[in-house]
């Protein structure tokens, strides 16, 4: 067997501990935006298709390619943004947190006791 | 340092960043960072691609890479920013369906430049491996889409010989593919394809609504391992990194996500569904004679106003309503009256995992007013109030206590062990299982049916009045 595949073979199986390692303690909020995360990377398929066209030759080759170009430029561009529009929405919490702690001990002192008595 | 070397150290920097991202996107700090950090080193990547000469030798695809790249971006910015959140599960299909499809024609070009100088063996294999997981991706995404975007129905499809017509197809797959391996020719590679794409729509159809998001996840792992696929075709080992980290990291996402559901995922993937749900669509009949307890807006505002412990269980009703904001509004008047709120998050709520986390999130709900379902589930048995909106599945007792459901051993939130129940709902149909809930007719349960967002503006109210 050609020494080639048996590097990238090294690289497959460590890559997929890897992946299995970096994910082990994800909670559970977070797995949506982990898999469209995800679902963003391997848009970098992109770079295969890029150079798969630099070698196509023809019609139908070139089609070929051009929709391989024009599907992975969907995946990659539409995944990244639609992920950050996603993990954008548990951002401005600190400043709302903030706000509650604030508000908080009002409503607990009197509010909580006369909730219960009413 | 030769150009080559140098591309594959950015390469190689790309690939650390995007295990860095991995990381980063499952710690709730650091999300966000992760994936613009994951979408610099995708901009680096490619740009770096294009130092390559042979990606400049000609003219022609040159420009046409360019234009495809112009017009995908054209289409996929405003496509992901418009999207509404309760839309999204669909959105993550779609672009993670094109990326399969991007994959699979990788192996295909590749093969028609080789084909006519007989390749060695295990590159067809690749060929022949990221055709064949790339196009049932395309394929199982498109109808994953069509199932959530209701544009087919959501009930899983049977037909009769389903299983026979499965394994017809996948002997034809793998006798085809082995007839490529042998003669590298092309149209029987494309056969495969073809096949390979009826085999994502068959794969696909039989799958519950339910079990949908699960479904999504396995195929975005797919996808990755057709990417990877494409690594080992054009020896590039970023692809084959990128690839592999999601594959793995998806198929483990995969698990968790059907252990959520307290099913394995082949009973997922290959159960026999459909036919109890067929079974408890004809018992709907004797469902409906049962008698239900409507109530209305205003004495379940007074419940809600003098409880002490309000306990708001959303699910995808509350989503497609869009009704995340009124629901905060009612949660936010209540605490303002001292009762103690907080919502409780089953980890399928929503169509996707955590879907409805980032719901309430656009909703600027506290992130510590959520609890996740073994936090929330302590705390039910003294609550006053639970206030399913729009949730149906997820609080169902079923899964408890009748062995023989489809849903059995899925985890749910105890909403029945709570003092009153309160249902918001569309109608008496059934969730997306498709199975009944013997909860809407238990004696502490009151229902106020109408579009969640209606009725809990009505609420809104009548807790202002009260």
């Amino acid at each position: 067997m050609n020494t080639g595949i048996l590097e990238f073979l090294t690289v497959f199986v460590l890559a997929v501990f890897v992946g299995i390692e970096v994910i082990s303690a994800v909670p559970s909020v977070l797995h949506t935006p982990l898999m469209s995360g995800s679902n963003a990377i391997h848009g970098i398929v992109l770079v295969g298709t890029i150079l798969i066209m630099g070698e196509a030759h023809g019609a139908v080759q070139l089609t070929l390619a051009f929709f391989a170009v024009l599907l992975a430029t969907l995946n990659i561009v539409g995944g990244f943004v639609v992920t950050d529009r996603m993990l954008e929405m548990f951002k401005a919490k600190p400043a709302d947190r903030a706000k509650k702690a604030e508000d908080a001990p009002v409503d607990d002192g009197p509010g909580g006791p006369t909730g219960g008595a009413r | 340092m030769s150009l080559d070397t140098g591309i594959d150290l950015v390469y190689l920097l790309a690939a650390i960043g995007f295990i860095l991202a991995l990381k980063g996107l499952g710690s709730p700090k650091y999300a966000r960072n992760g994936n613009l950090l994951a979408a610099a080193a995708a901009v680096v990547a490619v740009g770096m691609t294009f130092a390559y000469p042979e990606v400049r030798a000609h003219t022609l695809n040159l420009v046409l890479t360019l234009v495809a790249m112009v017009i995908g971006a054209a289409v996929a910015v405003p496509a992901a920013r418009k999207v509404k959140m309760t839309a999204m599960p669909q959105m993550v299909a779609i672009f993670n369906g094109v990326g399969g499809g991007a994959a699979a024609l990788i192996s295909l070009v590749y093969f028609l430049i080789e084909a006519p100088t007989k390749p060695a063996v295990y590159h067809i294999v690749e060929v022949i491996f990221g055709v064949l997981v790339g196009c049932v991706s395309f394929a199982g995404s498109a109808i994953a889409f069509a199932k959530l975007q209701e544009l087919m129905t959501g009930r899983p499809v049977t037909y009769p010989a389903q299983q026979v017509i499965n394994a017809i197809v996948g002997v034809a797959i793998v006798g085809l593919a082995v007839a490529t391996v042998v003669t590298a020719n092309v149209p029987l590679l494309v056969a495969t394809a073809v096949l390979a794409l009826v085999l994502g729509v068959i794969f696909v159809l039989p799958i519950g609504g339910a079990d949908v998001p699960v479904l999504i996840s396995l195929l975005n792992a797919f996808t990755g391992l057709a990417v990877a696929a494409s690594g080992f075709t054009l020896d590039n080992n970023l692809l084959i990194i990128a690839g592999t980290l999601v594959g793995a990291s998806g198929i483990l996402l995969t698990r968790m996500m059907s252990k959520a559901m307290g099913r394995s995922l082949a009973n997922v993937l290959f159960s026999a569904f459909g036919s109890v749900v067929t079974a408890a669509g004809g018992a709907d009949g004797t469902g409906e004679t049962r008698t239900v307890r409507t109530g209305t807006p205003e004495d379940i505002g007074v419940l809600l106003a003098y409880a002490r412990k309000v306990v708001i269980i959303p699910g995808y009703g509350l989503a497609v309503a869009q009704a995340q904001h009124t629901a905060r509004e009612l949660a936010d008047l209540l605490m303002e009256r001292g009762v103690e709120v907080f919502y409780a998050i089953h980890p399928v709520a929503g169509r996707m995992p955590g879907h409805m986390n980032v719901l309430l999130a656009e909703a600027n709900v506290p992130y510590d007013e959520l609890k996740e379902m073994d936090e929330a589930n302590p705390e039910m048995a003294t609550a006053d109030v639970a206030l399913v909106v729009g949730a149906n599945d997820t609080v169902n007792p079923a899964a408890k206590n009748t062995p023989g459901s489809p849903i059995y051993g899925m985890p749910i939130i105890n909403a029945d062990e709570a003092e009153n129940i309160v249902f918001l709902k569309r109608s008496m149909r059934p969730g997306f299982a498709g199975i009944d809930n013997d909860l809407l007719f238990d004696d502490k349960t009151t229902l106020l049916f109408g579009d969640a967002k209606d009725t809990l503006a009505k609420l809104v109210a009548a807790v202002k009045a009260a």
